[in-house]
């Protein structure tokens, strides 16, 4: 394997590490409600995220412009489903 | 800890946290198998980048028949805001915010998913024209980023619609 892709190795414990936050953050959600629940399941999928563009997207085998290309993207997809959110996120 | 509650309690006979859950490990396998036919490719194994988008593909039809049956348990409860919508409950007048945004998030991932569908087989199909055999990486890599992004949108909507209470 070169060194611009993970071992296949690599890719199957990251596959395992993220079923295991899967199962973590589905179990959370039975103990936390609320604001907490909230963010302790989206820290749980940004973990998942991280380990996805890490490894399955190769960004820890690319250089510094091509992942601040790919935050980016991911940056702006975030605004569009914060503002598609906005009406929910601020009801009382 | 219970804080103020973000969302009101769904009804529905399937625990949503069941389906959300399942779907979300199909899909993440899914993306396993892509980045395995990426690695494939790479090292010009026709094959076994076959067998993997296969698997990957596979297991993307999975996601959308299991999102299918979702939506017909809704249909069947009624839960289909404007077009069969009786909620029962003390929740019930939350109710219609919450599945306009779960139809339509759900539904514009799923619609990105068969586009997926669509290019995972494109690129299968045509992995034995590539000359040299090493020449599919392109395809498959960019074919591959693609299919994960949809996966990343999904891992931060299964939180926000089958999880937050």
């Amino acid at each position: 394997m070169n060194a611009r892709s993970p071992a296949n190795l690599t890719l199957l414990s990251v596959f395992l590490a993220l079923l295991a936050l899967l199962a973590l953050s589905a179990a959370s959600s039975f103990y936390l409600t609320g604001t907490a629940g909230a963010v302790t399941a989206l820290g749980f999928a940004a973990a998942k995220a991280a380990l996805i563009f890490v490894f399955f997207m190769r960004l820890r085998y690319q250089s510094g412009l091509v992942r601040i290309f790919a935050v980016a993207g991911f940056f702006w997809f975030g605004l569009a489903v914060v503002l598609a959110l906005s009406d929910y996120l601020t009801r009382r | 800890m219970r804080g103020r509650s973000w969302v009101p309690p769904i009804p529905g006979k399937i625990p949503r946290v069941t389906s959300g859950t399942a779907n979300t490990a199909v899909l993440l396998a899914s993306s396993l198998f892509v980045a395995l036919a990426d690695n494939a490719a790479q090292l010009g194994r026709r094959t076994p980048v076959r067998w993997c988008l296969a698997a990957a593909w596979l297991l993307g039809a999975l996601f959308l028949g299991l999102k299918l049956w979702e939506y017909h348990e809704k249909f069947r409860e009624h839960l289909i805001p404007g077009l069969h919508f009786h909620p029962a409950g003390a929740a019930a007048p939350q109710l219609p915010l919450f599945f306009v945004l779960y139809f339509g998030m759900t539904g514009l991932h799923a619609l990105h998913m068969l586009a997926g569908l669509a290019v995972i087989a494109w690129v299968a199909s045509r992995t034995a024209s590539y000359r040299p055999a090493a020449a599919c990486v392109a395809p498959v890599e960019m074919g591959g980023l693609y299919w994960h992004f949809v996966d990343c949108v999904w891992v931060f909507l299964y939180p926000l619609l089958y999880l937050v209470r």
